[in-house]
């Protein structure tokens, strides 16, 4: 059982709740409510990390989770933070990134080589001779890093809701907790967002007053109105995590992502409390005053082996009383100052028989070698700014409690743009220029006084309800005297180790030499010093540095400045972001067919569609056998992820004509026309089918990548265009089959057709709508893969009973239902062109035989100028047709065509043709050689050049005659 | 260990002003022989070139905030050369040779990381856009291949090979990829030309352009005027509005790019790995962090805010090609300007300005042409406009003439 302080103290653990627990392979005494880190301490262990460069020991300094020095390894995953993981919920951690054990780390060496590796020491070596680096690269990323990634975590369930609210209080310590309270008072719904367990933040942990009774009870009244108030939502263990664009906020719950939209948010943030730099300012046992406070308050948390506090404000002082009443023996308190503000702080610790050293500093912490932590203190007076004189007491002690001020937590409102000066007067950065309905609250704000705090929060309540229209109270007074910054805590040491950025290893010298190499701005100095790039983003490094940066070029702290914040501010698991992860699919209303008939799938955009019907295995056969039955009987193919777009108006076809390149106006009824888009660069971006139902009305295709593109074209130029024209998507609402093969028309017709087929009476590139097998249809004769076929476009809710009717009605044709695969070769034989295959991001009409439909009698249409130039202009390059006999190497799709060793084109599609026996295929050449009869050079695998024959396209049935029959 | 840096251990305060990188602030001249507007990569790469192969060292570079502060130090580092066309291979096959021998050149560090590029196809319409990619690569002597899904698994064993509804298929495997410390090369760049006498002017922002008969004569800054003989505008994301002071516009329309980067963690990936049809890419730096980029915000702003939808999406695809990184923790996000093209190429070259040159439309392509920009730059200050062939496919005519370099196809992710 671990020795805890009695209560009151101890508001998160239970007492008799332990835990089995184990940190680093060794049993881990702990009670329920303890954090790793609490646990640790409680047992008497401060060391819990290796420092990233040197490996010197670490151990907290916050206990809230704000620095990198508690970073430890769970079972899935790296870095995280001991004092907040709740040691119920991970019971098993280690240490990480040492070699040998977290007392005996082997890498620890490095520490006595620091002075070799002075700061950005890997931009000055390792390169030479020319070659070495890739060697030495492999050594330092072993080095770099820190935890290891567990590659086998599988994700865990994290999912996301919307939350809304009138004002949402981010932070509920006394700040956030007033504000909250007036705003609900004053009738707005209010979400207060708080990282901790519990409402009261500083309240929880901090004494505020010598005497801390009234204190205690008038948070307890206000914790408690705050909880029981109607109109105020409480969301403790949650960390907004960012302030994006008017007032949008993540905040992580649990394995949940809110995403709050507040019409107003109150930043009651808090601040973070500052180190003092002294020599070996980083041994465990070092640590923030309000880390002591939260072991002593939170965890009962007792440590032994004495205690110095070093005292940059009143705060420290109060620090000194609360430890000494929990029973902790003060060895000293030390003061930077020539005396604390409140003369009643000195009296109070004289009375306790406390030894107190006024205007001076510890310069030097020293270490035990057995426990790796914090021994004792030397004590110099200050003679002047950073400058120490004589050693005036050495006192030994497990631990010290520092405050040199406290740094807004600046994050979220400088993410909104809020900028940092520097208050020479204070020796302190204070926020300015935040966007309208973001206000501050609280000691982000730069109060300190618990009075001060709470009036100002209920300011920024009055602000936010001002804002919306709900008040027009004016803000009461707020006055803070209190002075919580000293203006240098910075005592260099000549043998250094003054740590300025612990999650980096940065000392006094680091920052001062990166000065000194030329990199002057504090945003050079970051970028070449690291300063505030790890992991606890500088929420401890950025004063200290900028007042170095500062002094050493010469320049006010604020001419300097800090770095810029960045979402996030804390770190946050990728998994709350990347959310449930929903991945929208489509498939066709006769998807399950096409799975019963041995579908094989292939991704076409959101869609799935059949390759190929059959064993995986046998691929060419089942491509060719579904070739030869729709050249030699008949064949349906499912056509539904075509888009299908609705255009409906008296100006439909002034439209159509406008934004097609073909002419529409004239377009019978009952016909199609083929439908080209291009873009205003000259582009061919799309094709279809245009049918024309009446005047007003036409039903056009789209490719099944390219609709949702399309469609918003249209509605793009409709709204500059202004005509009364109705377009619709009408994909999903449409599916569509297609039957082709000689024996096509016969399949139709014992469907039981209510149209007339025959050849005169529905020729080819005619529509007609009418009752097919009983299904209301829309019927195209089109002849994409070059047969006789059409094209039935039916309500999706019947397509698959018209499916059903199609393949009976067709066994007695031996009717076979063909794929993707099937459908390319079929169109390549018949030299169509599959636009996003064929052509790229370059191509225009003229270079793909598109010419003929780019009607120039019409008085525009989108891309008429581009493609008008373009067509004056010489050609570069001819999609052509090729051959190739079935012996040659088969050229690949993406293969070059190579001319007097220059790249000329290349290869969109090439197949083995079964019908002509023979490898064809379409080829980007040099228009010299884009005759019939002409060859080409192209390289194919291996380098392998072979010479393809020109030919006319199609390569299949010229005359085009099957198609009409 | 290093000698240089036995020098520093072994001296108790070495003077450390002596091998300075970089000057301290100096006053501007009333005249230079050449003014470049923009104190990123490619500024002080061309300064650099300049001084070094053509003697010119009357030369400024001014920048407006601090070197390298611009795209040089939001970009994602990646360098390759994996193009789709002739001149885009061509161009920056030169740039990744020159980055290879920098850090010696430069004596600099810049940790020039050749561990590859890995790009996914998803589709066979992927598929057959790599093949020509890798062959296109292969004939200007750069090291791409196609390899199969298996090969990739092979590759990177921590890849999701089957991410929900895009399962991959096959990548571009380019050995050639790369990273480097962005920052380092503006710095090594910076250091080589002022060491030669060029003057880096920080903190010196460009409000004007003189122009006297269509010929530029000088530039106007917040510390005063300067006389010039030439002007070179590098100034990614702000091309056009500083065109616009020259008086004439640029087809560029400027989105943000956001990127990311997680706690740092030992090393598991080599490769950079990216996906166009997943709108991603990752890779882990020499500190062990993962960077996470991915496609452009679907709107023109001139504004580096971070959005969380962006986020959101980019995240989910790279959890989806890496799962257990959703274990993994967020460290920071940021965001830079990107010069966007029609055509994803950049704009080199002449302006409408006599004595203006342009280097301009640099996208999100811009870091890894660095080296070439400077050089070939250089030469076109110094010939006194002569277009070096490397750069003449990329003029700002080209627009006009519908000659367009077409790079959408071999960006990283679709912008």
């Amino acid at each position: 059982m671990t020795e805890r302080l009695p209560l009151p103290y101890g508001s998160r653990i239970k007492r008799d709740a332990l835990v089995s627990a184990r940190f680093d392979g060794r049993e881990l005494p702990a009670l329920e409510g303890d954090t790793v880190a609490s646990a640790l301490v409680a047992s008497g262990q401060w060391v819990i990390s290796r420092s990233f460069k040197y490996h010197r020991p670490r151990g907290p300094l916050t206990m809230a989770g704000q620095d990198a020095n508690t970073l430890v390894q769970t079972p899935a995953a790296p870095n995280r933070l001991a004092d907040e993981l709740p040691i119920t919920d991970y019971p098993e951690t280690t240490a990480q990134n040492i070699s040998g054990t977290l007392m005996a780390d082997r890498n620890a060496i490095i520490d006595w080589f620091g002075r070799f590796l002075p700061v950005g020491f890997y931009y000055r070596a390792f390169y030479k001779p020319f070659g070495v680096w890739h060697w030495w690269e492999r050594m330092i990323r072993k080095a770099a890093g820190l935890g290891v990634a567990n590659l086998s975590a599988s994700p865990r369930y994290q999912d996301k809701q919307y939350l809304f609210c009138d004002v949402a209080v981010v932070g509920a310590g006394p700040a956030g907790l007033s504000a909250a309270l007036k705003a609900a008072e004053g009738g707005a719904s209010v979400l207060l967002i708080d990282e901790q367990s519990e409402l009261g933040g500083s309240l929880t942990y901090h004494r505020f007053a010598i005497d801390s009774s009234a204190v205690r009870s008038e948070a307890e009244t206000l914790i408690a109105n705050v909880a029981s108030h109607p109109r105020i939502k409480v969301l403790t263990h949650a960390l907004c995590n960012g302030w994006f664009t008017d007032h949008y906020l993540p905040v992580i719950h649990g394995d949940r992502l809110f995403k709050v939209r507040a019409k107003s948010c109150v930043l009651a943030t808090g601040s973070s409390e500052q180190h003092v730099v002294f020599r070996n300012n980083d041994l465990p046992g070092v640590v923030l005053c309000s880390a002591l406070e939260r072991l002593i308050n939170h965890y009962a948390v007792g440590p032994q082996g004495g205690l110095v506090v070093l005292a940059g404000n009143d705060q420290a002082w109060m620090t000194a009383l609360t430890a000494a009443e929990a029973g902790l023996s003060v060895a000293a308190v030390v003061d930077l100052r020539d005396a604390p503000d409140d003369a009643a702080l000195l009296a109070e610790a004289n009375a306790r028989g406390m030894t107190v050293h006024i205007g001076a500093t510890v310069y030097t912490a020293r270490r035990s070698a057995e426990s790796q932590s914090l021994s004792g203190v030397d004590i110099h007076r200050i003679d002047a700014q950073g400058e120490v004189g004589e050693l005036i007491a050495q006192h030994d002690c497990a631990v010290l409690a520092m405050s040199a001020g406290f740094m807004p937590a600046y994050q979220l409102a400088c993410q909104a743009g809020a900028k940092l000066d520097y208050d020479d007067d204070r020796a302190a950065f204070t926020l300015s220029g935040l966007p309208a309905g973001l206000l501050l609250a609280g000691s982000v704000n730069s109060t300190h006084s618990l009075d001060a705090v709470l009036a100002d929060g209920r300011n920024a309540a009055r602000a936010a309800l001002r804002s919306m229209g709900m008040t027009t109270d004016v803000d009461e007074s707020v006055t803070c005297a209190a002075q919580v910054n000293h203006p240098w805590p910075l005592f260099p040491h000549p043998k250094g180790r003054e740590f300025v950025d612990f999650d980096e290893d940065l000392q006094i010298k680091d920052i001062v030499n990166a000065t000194r190499l030329g990199y002057r701005d504090v945003q050079l100095v970051k970028r070449y010093s690291t300063v505030g790039m790890g992991p606890s983003q500088g929420r401890h490094a950025a004063l200290p540095t900028a007042r170095l940066v500062a002094k050493a070029t010469v320049r006010t702290v604020s001419e300097t400045g800090v770095t810029t914040a960045r979402p996030p501010v804390k770190p946050e698991a990728l998994g709350h972001i990347a959310g449930r992860r929903l991945h929208p699919h489509r498939h066709s209303a006769i998807a399950d067919r096409h799975d019963a008939a041995g579908a094989q799938w292939m991704p076409a955009g959101l869609w799935g569609r059949p390759a190929f019907y059959g064993e995986p295995d046998d691929k060419p056969r089942h491509v060719a056998e579904e070739v030869t039955a729709v050249r030699t009987g008949v064949g349906v193919i499912d056509v539904s992820t075509l888009g299908g777009i609705e255009l409906r108006g008296v100006d439909a076809a002034e439209f159509m004509n406008s934004f097609y390149t073909y002419g529409f106006l004239k377009q019978p009824v009952g016909r199609t026309r083929y439908a080209v888009v291009v873009s205003e660069q000259g582009v061919v971006i799309d094709d279809g089918v245009a049918a024309r139902l009446a005047e007003d009305h036409y039903y056009v295709t789209a490719t099944t990548g390219g609709v949702d593109r399309v469609y918003r074209e249209m509605l793009r130029w409709n709204a500059q265009w202004r005509l009364s024209v109705d377009i619709a998507n009408v994909t999903a609402a449409f599916s569509a089959i297609n039957i082709a093969g000689p024996d096509s028309r016969a399949v139709l017709q014992a469907l039981g057709c209510s149209i007339d087929l025959s050849a005169d009476a529905f020729p080819y590139l005619g529509f007609r709508v009418g009752d097919v097998a009983g299904i209301p249809a829309r019927l195209m004769r089109v002849g994409f893969v070059g047969e006789l076929g059409y094209e039935l476009h039916v309500p999706s809710l019947f397509a698959g009973a018209l499916w059903d009717a199609v393949m009976e009605a067709g066994a007695q044709w031996h009717i076979k239902p063909f794929g993707v695969e099937a459908q390319r070769l079929l169109r390549l034989e018949k030299g169509h062109i599959i636009v996003g295959q064929d052509t790229d991001g370059m191509t225009h009409p003229g270079e793909v035989g598109l010419d003929w439909a780019m009607n120039r009698t019409k008085h525009d249409f989108v891309g008429r100028r581009s493609v008008d130039i373009l067509a004056a202009s010489a050609p570069i390059r001819q999609l052509v047709g090729f051959s190739l006999d079935l012996e040659a190497p088969k050229p690949l799709e993406g293969h070059l065509v190579i001319k007097e060793g220059d790249i000329v084109g290349n290869v969109t599609s090439c197949e083995i043709s079964p019908t002509l026996n023979q490898i064809i295929g379409l080829a980007y050449a040099q228009p010299d050689d884009a005759n019939p009869g002409d060859l080409i050079a192209i390289r194919t695998e291996g380098g392998v050049l072979v010479q393809a024959r020109v030919e006319a396209l199609p390569f299949y049935d010229p005359d085009n005659a099957r198609q009409a029959l | 260990m290093p000698f240089l840096l036995l020098k520093f251990g072994l001296n108790k305060d070495y003077p450390f002003e002596q091998i300075a990188d970089l000057p301290g602030p100096t006053d501007l001249k009333s005249h230079y022989d050449v003014v470049i507007i923009g104190g990123g990569g490619h500024g002080v790469a061309t300064a650099y070139y300049l001084a070094k192969y053509h003697g010119i060292t009357n030369i400024a570079v001014l920048e407006k905030a601090y070197l390298g502060g611009g795209n040089t130090a939001r970009n994602t580092a990646v360098i390759r050369s994996n193009y789709l066309t002739s001149a885009g291979v061509r161009f920056y096959t030169e740039s990744v040779k020159l980055y290879e021998r920098l850090s010696n050149e430069f004596d600099f560090n810049i940790m020039y990381s050749q561990r590859g590029q890995l790009t996914l196809a998803h589709t066979d319409a992927t598929v057959r856009a790599f093949r020509q990619r890798a062959e296109v690569n292969k004939h200007f002597g750069g090291r791409t291949e196609l390899i199969d899904r298996q090969a990739v698994g092979e590759l990177v064993p921590s890849l999701n090979l089957d991410p929900t509804g895009a399962p991959i298929l096959a990548g571009l495997w380019h050995l050639d990829g790369a990273t480097a410390r962005h920052d380092a090369v503006a710095w090594g760049y910076a250091k080589g030309a002022t060491q030669r006498g060029v003057d880096l002017h920080q903190l010196t922002e460009v409000t004007g352009v003189d122009i006297e008969a269509g010929r530029v004569t000088g530039v106007q800054t917040n510390r005063g005027k300067v006389s010039c003989g030439c002007v070179v505008q590098a100034v990614s994301g702000l091309s056009a509005d500083v065109s616009k002071m020259a008086g004439f516009p640029l087809p560029i329309v400027a989105y943000p790019l956001q990127a990311m980067v997680t706690q740092p963690v030992k090393p598991f990936l080599d490769p950079h790995v990216s996906s166009s049809a997943l709108h991603c890419y990752v890779h882990q730096t020499s500190r062990g962090e993962i960077v996470i980029g991915g496609g452009s915000d679907p709107y023109p702003l001139y504004g580096t805010r971070s959005t969380l939808e962006l986020k959101e999406g980019l995240i989910a695809s790279a959890v989806e090609m890496f799962p257990f990184m959703s274990q993994m923790r967020l460290m920071r996000q940021w965001a830079g300007i990107t010069d966007m093209t029609s055509d994803y190429s950049p704009i080199m070259g002449l302006s409408p300005v006599e004595n203006y040159y342009l280097d301009a439309g640099w996208g999100t392509w811009g870091f890894k042409a660095t080296p070439i920009c400077g050089v070939t730059l250089a030469e076109l200050v110094a010939s006194g406009g002569k277009v070096p062939d490397l750069i003449a496919p990329f003029s700002l005519d080209r627009f006009d003439a519908f000659r367009q370099v077409n790079e959408t196809g071999a960006t990283a992710a679709s912008h």
